[in-house]
């Protein structure tokens, strides 16, 4: 399910519009995902405060928010883009894989609620396949 | 059996007393055919399906949706006993349509998606929590009578 031209058109559409709130986003992705999906909590021991909207929750939002940002420039070659994060990901934080489902599902959430007018089915597609992408790329590294 | 909360139980109510059944029904099940093609596959006798506008306008598409959100009423209506309420429509599900149950999953995304498009700030993570459960003890009450 690669991307298309018109998904990755759609892509960089919305991204334009979420890019100013993409801090607030990532937050909220992060955040909704630890609540509606208790068990995503047990990559976290480490955290002092998983509560939503902590500092270290925020901050990690931002992190990986920021990624997916950059990940819009790189739509050609996301595969060599996130090999490093790849490698992290698989050998260091071995998360397993379904979680990034589970992520992109509350990210998709986010997006619905903050631009209702804007994420169309169509763009929903494209975002869906783009978050999809960014998955396979982190995970090829795993075995 | 399921434990409901107070808190869940006011905000599935709450949630489903605010919509447009007609409204959400058509977007969610629209959205469904266009952003999982291979859903369209249960559909073959709905005519035109061939992109998003032309499901979007399709009158069976809008008719089938509102089917599914008074499906739902049901389940809102006997919380504690969905299972038993959807019985039947389990064993349609699965004798007679024949759906792969990891649609009901599909579908019951894409509704918690339009229910965020149409609350957006209301949706907390909170509420999103009570109506996935919701939706998840739903899809597991469907998937009961395959076998």
């Amino acid at each position: 399910m690669s991307l298309s031209a018109n998904d990755k058109a759609n892509v960089t559409a919305i991204w334009k519009k979420i890019l100013p709130k993409s801090d607030d986003i990532g937050d909220q992705a992060l955040s909704r995902m630890l609540t509606v999906y208790p068990q995503t909590k047990t990559y976290f021991a480490h955290f002092a405060d998983l509560s939503p909207g902590s500092p270290q929750v925020r901050k990690h939002g931002d992190v990986i928010m920021n990624k997916i940002d950059d990940c819009v420039n790189h739509m050609d070659d996301l595969f060599p883009y996130l090999s490093g994060l790849s490698d992290l990901h698989a050998t260091k934080l071995r998360i397993d894989p379904a979680n990034f489902k589970i992520l992109a599902h509350n990210l998709l959430v986010v997006v619905a609620a903050y631009l209702p007018n804007d994420f169309t089915p169509e763009v929903h597609l494209s975002v869906d396949k783009f978050l999809q992408q960014i998955a396979l790329a982190l995970a090829e590294k795993y075995r | 059996m399921v434990e409901w909360t107070d808190f869940e139980r006011e905000t599935i109510k709450s949630i489903f007393g605010k919509l447009d059944y007609d409204d959400v029904g058509l977007a969610a099940l629209c959205r469904c055919l266009v952003v999982y093609p291979w859903t369209q596959r249960y559909f073959g006798n709905f005519g035109k399906l061939y992109n998003a506008d032309a499901i979007n306008a399709n009158p069976m598409v809008a008719a089938h949706g509102k089917v599914v959100l008074n499906g739902l009423d049901k389940a809102v209506k006997n919380l504690d006993n969905i299972k038993g309420t959807y019985t039947e429509l389990s064993v349609l599900h699965s004798e007679k349509l024949r759906v792969d149950p990891d649609n009901f999953r599909l579908l019951a995304d894409c509704l918690t998606i339009v229910v965020a498009a149409r609350m957006g700030a209301d949706f907390t993570a909170e509420v999103q929590a009570a109506f996935q459960k919701f939706l998840a003890v739903v899809v597991s009450s469907l998937c009961r009578q395959y076998h």
